[in-house]
């Protein structure tokens, strides 16, 4: 029992490690002298793509690539560039696509719209039906006081 | 009756829009470069081959080049190597080698060992260029018509059928008629401007 708990305990321990040797080797960089701009460097790094490995973020991938653009996030931050200019900088070179969070163009904001106008959609269709039976039972109602109230 | 007609409408404009997607779902990986229509990226690279003139993208003007990043690390580039030596041989548009993130020795041995397709290499050791023309895979290859501009991008292996079907129609709608080689007033699309 007692040695049972102990090998849970290290086994933890083990597993701990293990996670935390990944997590600290992907980007493996120093941090930023400011620490307003190595938060603006997560932010970043984890809003932009990897675009070899298209379901990581620059912060999470490995290959080469995520690190060089890593490297130029890097650069244009201490270059005094704003969170705007750096994501427009990527964007010029590999589209809209490196950003996990599209921007609303004039050709996408159909798809920001959706919802709203199927939504929009929804209560209509909601609303008739919901008359169309209000009618349907008042006049069954009265149909049926009429017959109550004739004899 | 009437009452299955919009519902028949709604799923059949479904089924278009997911056989649209399902269609095209191979497509998924070649993303649009926004480079295409703007004027190639500028660069200034060391030369593979001669160190003392290095390769800058005002070597792209006055004529159609093909603009290929490559690396010996990269399987799909030795797939393409043949197809690039075939373009090479038919000698209507000079290709251009980035050599993206590699050793010069590699490179040089690559290209004693296969041939040597490229007109002029340039040596983009940390990425940087690679990254303005925003290559994300190598192979791949760009077509820059004589103004400087980026007219096509292809993400993989160059072969043949790509060649012909998606770079040599676009050069040769403002080439005029390129299977003429007869005449030599307007025949040489390669070797223009020697900067």
């Amino acid at each position: 029992m007692r040695l049972a708990g102990w090998l849970g305990g290290l086994a933890l321990l083990c597993a701990g490690a293990m996670f935390a040797g990944l997590a600290g080797a992907i980007d493996a960089s120093p941090p930023l002298p400011d620490p307003q701009l190595q938060h603006r460097y997560y932010e970043l790094t984890h809003e932009l793509r990897c675009m070899q490995c298209q379901s990581e973020a620059l912060a999470d991938s490995s290959v080469s690539l995520a690190a060089d653009l890593r490297l130029q996030v890097r650069e244009l931050l201490l270059a005094g560039q704003s969170d705007d200019q750096i994501r427009d900088h990527m964007v010029a070179r590999y589209g809209e696509f490196i950003l996990f969070r599209p921007r609303m163009t004039w050709r996408n904001a159909w798809l920001w719209a959706a919802p709203v106008l199927l939504m929009g959609v929804g209560l209509v269709v909601g609303w008739r039906v919901v008359r169309g039976r209000a009618r349907l039972t008042d006049s069954d109602e009265s149909g049926a006081n009429g017959e109550g109230l004739d004899p | 009756m009437n009452r299955f007609v919009l519902p028949l409408a709604a799923f059949a404009l479904l089924l278009v829009v997911l056989l649209v997607g399902l269609k095209r779902a191979p497509e998924k990986n070649n993303l649009p470069s926004p480079l295409i229509g703007k004027s190639a990226p500028q660069f200034t690279l060391p030369n593979l081959f001669d160190n003392t003139r290095p390769l800058s993208s005002e070597a792209l003007k006055g004529h159609w080049s093909l603009v290929n990043v490559w690396g010996t690390w990269c399987v799909e580039c030795r797939a393409e190597h043949a197809a690039l030596l075939q373009i090479k041989q038919q000698a209507r548009v000079p290709i251009i080698g980035i050599d993206w993130k590699d050793q010069d020795e590699d490179a040089l041995a690559w290209l004693a060992q296969l041939g040597n397709p490229y007109e002029r290499v340039g040596t983009d050791h940390d990425g940087r260029v690679a990254i303005d023309w925003g290559v994300y895979g190598a192979p791949e290859s760009f077509l820059i018509s004589p103004a400087g501009t980026v007219v096509y991008k292809h993400i993989g292996a160059m072969t043949p059928q790509v060649w012909e079907r998606d770079f040599l129609p676009r050069i040769s709608a403002t080439l005029g008629r390129p299977e003429s080689p007869a005449t030599p007033a307007s025949a040489p699309v390669g070797t223009g401007s020697g900067a």
